[in-house]
């Protein structure tokens, strides 16, 4: 069974030279770009508004109208996530490696609808390859006219700079991005007033928009909003990049339409459980979301709308499928490790709870725990996610606490029994695995 | 005055100009100050700071911010063994053990001959790959446990100049991600990215 491609067709079809200038411009590169110089800035935004396009990097919000809210204040910037660090996910990875012309001629449209004329991508630092290949695409566009004073022959200025991570999940939070950027400690920023539309970097009008959101971008003007928004589902328009990893026997991207249900992404289109095992849990959308269990979620349809219903989210498209070998307590706890680890520090209950979480998950995976240990667990959880609501009542300026909250639910919910049998045995029923860090 | 080869005054120049405001040269300038003396040395950061025109404590709380600024001497060969969510699953602890067995180097720390420095890290974005390992920022996704034996003993004798992710993949290698495609050259010459955004020059400092 085969889905329309979008932002991997050009790679799928010309496996070995997807990222070189010639195959693009041989593929129609660059011609929306020359468009957009002849659009209004209106026309493009309610073009892409019109699209249905809704950002990729995990929020899910209408590109469209992000781009309205921007700020008349000049000089405007826009910022490229390509800070890609959720557990589970690496599709922008690929699309950054295998595409970067169509990355780039995404930012030249954003650039232009925005009337800004400073660009950035932030790419990951743990990323240095698909950064080399951003870059050569950067330098070709210079060289071509495609950037810099007079792009394309126009009157418009475009400057396009690369720039480096160094190890900071936190630094995918786009304020916290802006922070990174300014040579700050990557550190998110208090919403309201520091919305990046209004008082971004520089405190000027600031667009972030995540790498597979504007990548999308010369396809929507070449085939227009009405033909994208067929590919998929009514609200949640065009393909997106599932990431799948875990046990499952063809981990890896799949640009997929909306709509599909899960059982057919993880036995179709994944290839199944090794082994033919049983589905244990599914983290369905990045190791911040809800997880999900086959018994009640596997014919769910995968729309942000249906996950959202069932207590989760689709977010980076970070699908983590975990086998009835695996132990819940023992995934838990690493999901957990990675949220406290990565904690920028400002709010006590992020950095204070998910230390303390990680040590209690740890205690009982190594046969310390207590019967009381996972009411403990909930309320460290109650205290950075007040009432363990879904979506987060926040009470951090970045939802990174909350995310932590997400496995010890799963827990909660699905799995006590395991976390009980844990404690009585003094030790991981599943496997005597010794626990690292 | 500074410590820094005229080559390299001249990168920091570079880098500077392609940012709007100085400060946000702060994270390139501090791996070029890595590249230069394989570190991050108090030195080091004194020097970003007089670039920038901040102090230097501004530029420490800005390097111990991020894991990749590294504040001790390390190897010559970072070792970096995912054992996030999706490499643990799939045994990215073992393949952590194994690199330290064959090293003698536990993790977080670097071998007495300075040659490697072994460490857990978070999700790199393998995770369709894993286990995951990186040699200098440099990938190698499907590693067995056997296959990390093997890429120690590979850095041990090889010692190459230039570790490269695609050689790396090819020798080492299993399940990837994605197909890679193409094969190519570049790589790291020490423990940070091999990545300079130095091919295009940006606008003129405007502060």
């Amino acid at each position: 069974m085969t889905y329309p491609l979008v932002v991997t067709r050009r790679m799928t079809d010309h496996p070995a030279d997807s990222h070189t200038l010639e195959r693009y411009e041989a593929t129609s590169g660059y011609e929306q770009a020359r468009r957009a110089l002849t659009m209004t800035r209106d026309e493009l935004v309610e073009e892409i508004k019109t699209s249905g396009l809704l950002g990729r990097g995990g929020a899910a919000f209408s590109a469209g109208l992000k781009w309205s809210f921007l700020a008349p204040a000049r000089p405007s910037y826009l910022v490229i996530n390509g800070d890609e660090s959720e557990p589970g996910t690496f599709k922008d990875r690929q699309l950054l490696e295998r595409d970067p012309h169509q990355m780039l001629e995404g930012v030249i449209i954003t650039a232009i609808a925005n009337e800004v004329h400073h660009a950035f991508i932030y790419i990951r630092g743990e990323y240095p390859k698909p950064a080399r290949r951003v870059q050569t695409a950067v330098d070709e566009a210079y060289a071509r006219g495609y950037l810099g004073k007079g792009i394309f022959g126009s009157d418009y200025d475009l400057e396009v700079t690369v720039h480096l991570g160094a190890g900071a999940y936190i630094c995918g939070e786009e304020t916290a991005l802006i922070n990174s950027l300014e040579g700050l400690r990557g550190e998110p920023r208090l919403k309201p007033p520091y919305f990046p539309a209004a008082k971004g970097l520089y405190m000027q009008p600031t667009i972030v928009n995540n790498v597979e959101t504007v990548s999308n971008l010369p396809h929507i003007l070449a085939m227009g909003s009405e033909e994208f928004i067929e590919i998929g589902h009514p609200l949640d328009t065009g393909t997106f990049m599932i990431s799948i990893s875990g046990h499952v026997n063809k981990p890896g991207n799949y640009e997929l339409p909306h709509g599909l249900t899960w059982r057919h992404l993880i036995y179709d289109i994944a290839g199944g459980v090794p082994g033919g095992r049983e589905i244990k849990a599914i983290v369905p959308g990045g190791a911040s979301a809800p997880w999900f269990i086959p018994e009640i979620h596997l014919e769910d349809q995968i729309t942000k709308d249906v996950c959202a219903e069932a207590g989760s989210m689709l977010g980076s498209g970070a699908v983590i499928v975990m086998d009835e070998t695996t132990c819940m307590v023992r995934a838990a706890e690493r999901i957990v490790r990675f949220f406290a680890h990565e904690s920028c520090g400002q709010c006590t209950p992020c950095r204070e709870g998910t230390t303390w979480m990680e040590m209690i998950l740890r205690r009982i995976e190594e046969g310390q725990g207590r019967a009381v240990d996972l009411d403990l667990l909930l309320d460290v959880s109650d205290g950075i996610s007040v009432g363990l609501a879904w979506p987060p009542k926040m009470t951090t300026i970045c939802p990174l606490g909350p995310s932590a909250v997400s496995p010890v639910l799963a827990l909660r919910d699905y799995f006590r029994d395991e976390v009980d049998e844990h404690v009585k045995m003094a030790g991981c029923p599943l496997k005597k695995v010794e626990a690292h860090a | 005055m500074s410590h820094w080869s005229e080559a390299t005054q001249e990168r920091a120049r570079e880098i500077i100009a392609r940012y709007p405001q100085k400060r946000s040269a702060v994270m390139p300038l501090l791996y070029l100050a890595m590249a230069e003396e394989g570190y991050l040395t108090n030195e080091g950061m004194e020097e970003v700071a007089r670039w920038v025109d901040i102090t230097p404590a501004q530029v420490q709380a800005v390097a111990t911010f991020y894991t990749m600024y590294k504040r001790r001497p390390t190897g010559r060969y970072l070792v970096s063994c995912c054992t996030s969510i999706s490499c643990m699953l799939l045994g990215g602890d073992d393949v952590l053990h194994a690199v330290e067995d064959e090293s003698g180097v536990p993790h977080g720390e670097t071998g007495a001959d300075g040659l490697l420095s072994v460490e857990h890290v978070e999700c790199i974005g393998a995770c369709g790959g894993a286990p995951a390992v990186q040699v200098n920022y440099e990938l190698i996704e499907g590693v067995t446990p056997d296959k990390a034996r093997d890429l120690v003993r590979w850095l041990d004798t090889a010692r190459p100049d230039v570790v490269n992710t695609d050689e790396m993949q090819e020798l080492f290698g299993g399940v990837r991600s994605f197909d890679w495609a193409i094969r190519e050259g570049e790589g790291a010459k020490g423990p940070y990215p091999a990545f300079q955004a130095l091919g295009t020059v940006g606008r003129e400092g405007e502060t």
